[in-house]
């Protein structure tokens, strides 16, 4: 392997990310299943590195899951991006940070869709005028929340509390980073380092101590693929898909898997224990699977943040052997108490100086 | 007084069509932006589809410019160029510059940059070789090892790199990839007894006689197979062996298979010293980047511009042979222009 050809690869894809001022359109699906992950990226961009992000309520789902799966028209995906648009021209906000990568392949495939097609352009502004009697403009710049990240992980890194070193051993976490088929297979310029050799999450893994494993179906789906799993007589494919991913990091002893996208975030996390209870099969050490964390609840970590604060016990695989290679200290204990009240995070951030 | 031609590219055809000049009486000097003379021939090993040493072919290029009608200068580019009486006057990259009543473009085709086919990893993976590459390790002799010190037990030949392919922005046939791969790998079914060889392809293209005996040779006697479909792509795995996925496109089935190294049959490119020298020159261009002809079927060799004329695999891909016949055929243009002024 030689990594300066990946590198050179890398920087033929680099992409303008906004620094300030974002309007931010939370997942779908994240909001459940790793609740900390929206949390920590709202708190973090807000309270330690004094960014304007806004949260808007009124914002719905992009419904790209419906249009995936061939129950949501092209027009009328369209027109909800549209409204979504219209509600950040509202907010006086030209930058849009996506929380959601089928959502960040959406607003890409749709503005793309209207530079090549003006009239299609034209007909969605009436029909939103019509329904909405709301106005909009094309976001200046689109940028999934990992870009975002992404492009602050430097800062990030100066208040780490944590590297990704195994503190046992004193040698770098060894990271299976996953970036999801939506945000950079589409277009592949729109993703940090492009489609085949991704930098985005493997850039916040090497600049926080950790070792990006190269395995052999890196590139592969992680299984979800929206009908593959929405119909209930496909899912043994989607298993398969991500059964065929485990094998093939498997042999490297992965410490961890990073992924970018809630849908590959859920079923990497959640077919590990499907996998483990139908076949007994376990892919980390022991009994354990490989721990699947978001790329903000590892910004958290690293950052000294609790983990439970950042929802880890939300997952399906435990954390636990992850916490422990880094030597985190945290209360076991505490992993399941509901009473708990979130936590300050150890070292002081902005607002608790002020 | 002789009449004179500068040839721009000290290749196979700028040096063919400057000795047949010069055996007709003509001045010919050779600039030439490389120290050596002889072009991408240099770097063959054995030519298809005989198995022709081509050290045979470099030979005969030196013989070449023996002449005392040709003068070369290497290390040397054209700069500009401005019409004068009844010919140019070019001044150089150098502080040399020629008053000359042809110009002959013999700027040649450079190798498609097989990094830009991201998802076949080369230039990352070390078990991903080009043709070119191959053909220096065969040059270096001895031993056949990929890069991890092994003997290969099975190899992939990737058809089509950089050729017929609308994501790289090469629509047309390169026309020598399909040959040479065949070429290459019985070289390396001679080289490694019992090596699996497989080459996966679009179409094969065994234009040239004696090619399609080839074709039937490799799988009859050397067991090489043949497998219809395009790369997806190559991964590396734990041992540095690399996975490669495709499509077989016909038993219509996706495979996928464990290879010891791949080689990829990279296409030429209109390079940037045919862009450059064709710019200068103010000649037109096609749509894929080479030097247009003024006939594509009666005069290949004269440009949209008069007085400048073409050699080789400036104006689009060429076997040897056939450049070293459009090399001839345009000394005779070049005669024919000079004789009617």
């Amino acid at each position: 392997m030689k990594i300066d050809g990946k590198r050179n690869v890398w920087h033929n894809y680099q992409k303008e990310i906004a620094d300030d001022h974002f309007y931010y359109v939370r997942s779908c699906i994240r909001q459940n299943f790793f609740p900390g992950s929206e949390y920590f990226f709202l708190r973090v961009m807000k309270e330690e590195l004094g960014k304007d992000v806004f949260d808007d309520p009124k914002h719905t789902t992009c419904t790209g899951i419906g249009y995936h799966s061939d129950v949501v028209p092209f027009e009328t995906i369209q027109t909800v991006v549209a409204r979504h648009f219209a509600l950040m021209k509202e907010s006086g906000y030209k930058n849009l940070a996506v929380s959601c990568v089928t959502s960040f392949g959406i607003y890409s495939e749709i503005v793309e869709t209207w530079k090549e097609f003006p009239e299609e352009l034209e007909k969605i502004r009436n029909l939103l005028r019509k329904a909405t009697g709301k106005e909009f403009d094309v976001p200046e710049n689109i940028a999934h929340t990992s870009d975002i990240i992404y492009k602050f992980k430097g800062e990030i890194a100066e208040k780490q509390q944590y590297q990704l070193v195994n503190k046992i051993t004193g040698k770098p976490l060894q990271i299976v980073e996953h970036i999801g088929c939506h945000y950079a297979k589409m277009f592949p310029t729109k993703g940090v380092g492009g489609a085949e050799f991704p930098q985005v999450l493997a850039g916040m893994i090497e600049e926080w101590g950790g070792e990006v494993i190269d395995y052999p179906e890196r590139r592969h789906c992680c299984g979800f693929g929206f009908r593959q799993y929405l119909v209930q007589a496909n899912r043994g494919y989607s298993l398969a898909n991500s059964k065929k991913k485990f094998e093939s990091m498997a042999p490297y002893q992965p410490d961890a898997i990073i992924c970018n996208c809630p849908g590959c975030t859920m079923f990497m996390d959640k077919w590990q224990y499907v996998l483990a209870e139908t076949e007994g099969k376990y892919y980390g050490a022991g009994k354990h699977g490989i721990p699947v964390l978001t790329y903000e609840e590892l910004a958290g970590l690293v950052m000294g943040y609790d983990p439970w604060d950042l929802g880890l016990q939300m997952h399906q695989v435990d954390s636990e052997p992850l916490l422990d290679a880094i030597g985190i200290d945290y209360d076991k204990n505490a992993k399941y108490d509901l009473s708990k009240k979130i936590s300050p995070k150890k070292v002081l951030i902005k607002s608790e100086l002020d | 007084m002789k009449k004179t031609i500068l040839t721009v590219g000290g290749g196979l055809a700028g040096i063919e069509a400057s000795k047949t000049l010069a055996d007709m009486g003509y001045s010919v000097s050779i600039i030439e932006k490389e120290n050596d003379l002889g072009g991408k021939v240099n770097q063959w090993h054995q030519l298809f589809p005989d198995f022709r040493e081509s050290s045979d072919v470099q030979d005969y290029i030196k013989q070449s410019t023996g002449s005392k009608d040709i003068m070369v200068f290497p290390g040397t580019e054209i700069a500009s160029i401005e019409k004068k009486d009844n010919g140019f006057y070019v001044k150089s990259n150098k502080a040399v510059a020629f008053d000359i009543d042809a110009i002959l473009l013999a700027t040649g085709f450079e190798i498609f940059a097989a990094e830009r086919k991201e998802e076949f990893g080369y230039g990352i993976y070390d078990n991903v070789i080009t043709s070119v590459d191959l053909e220096q390790k065969f040059r270096k002799g001895g031993q056949f090892y990929n890069a991890g010190g092994k003997v290969p037990k099975r190899i992939a030949f990737i058809h089509c790199v950089g050729s017929r392919d609308a994501k790289t922005g090469n629509h047309y046939c390169s026309k020598v990839c399909c040959i040479t791969g065949i070429k290459q790998a019985i070289e390396l079914a001679k080289l490694i007894p019992g090596v699996e060889i497989f080459c996966f392809y679009m179409d094969l293209r065994m234009y040239g006689l004696e090619y399609e005996e080839l074709y039937k040779t490799a799988q009859e006697k050397y067991g090489i197979q043949f497998i219809r479909g395009r790369l997806s792509e190559a991964s590396e795995n734990i041992d540095n062996s690399i996975l490669i996925k495709c499509e077989d496109t016909l038993s219509g089935r996706p495979l996928k298979m464990n290879v010891d190294l791949v080689v990829l049959l990279v296409g030429m490119e209109a390079g940037e010293g045919t862009q450059n020298a064709g710019t200068i020159c103010n000649v037109e261009f096609g749509s894929q980047r080479f030097i247009s002809c003024r006939d594509a079927h009666l005069r290949r060799n004269l440009t949209t511009r008069d007085g400048i004329f073409t050699a080789g695999t400036c104006t689009g891909p060429m076997s040897i042979p056939e450049t070293l016949e459009n090399a001839r055929s345009a000394a005779l243009e070049i005669h024919k222009y000079l004789s009617e002024k």
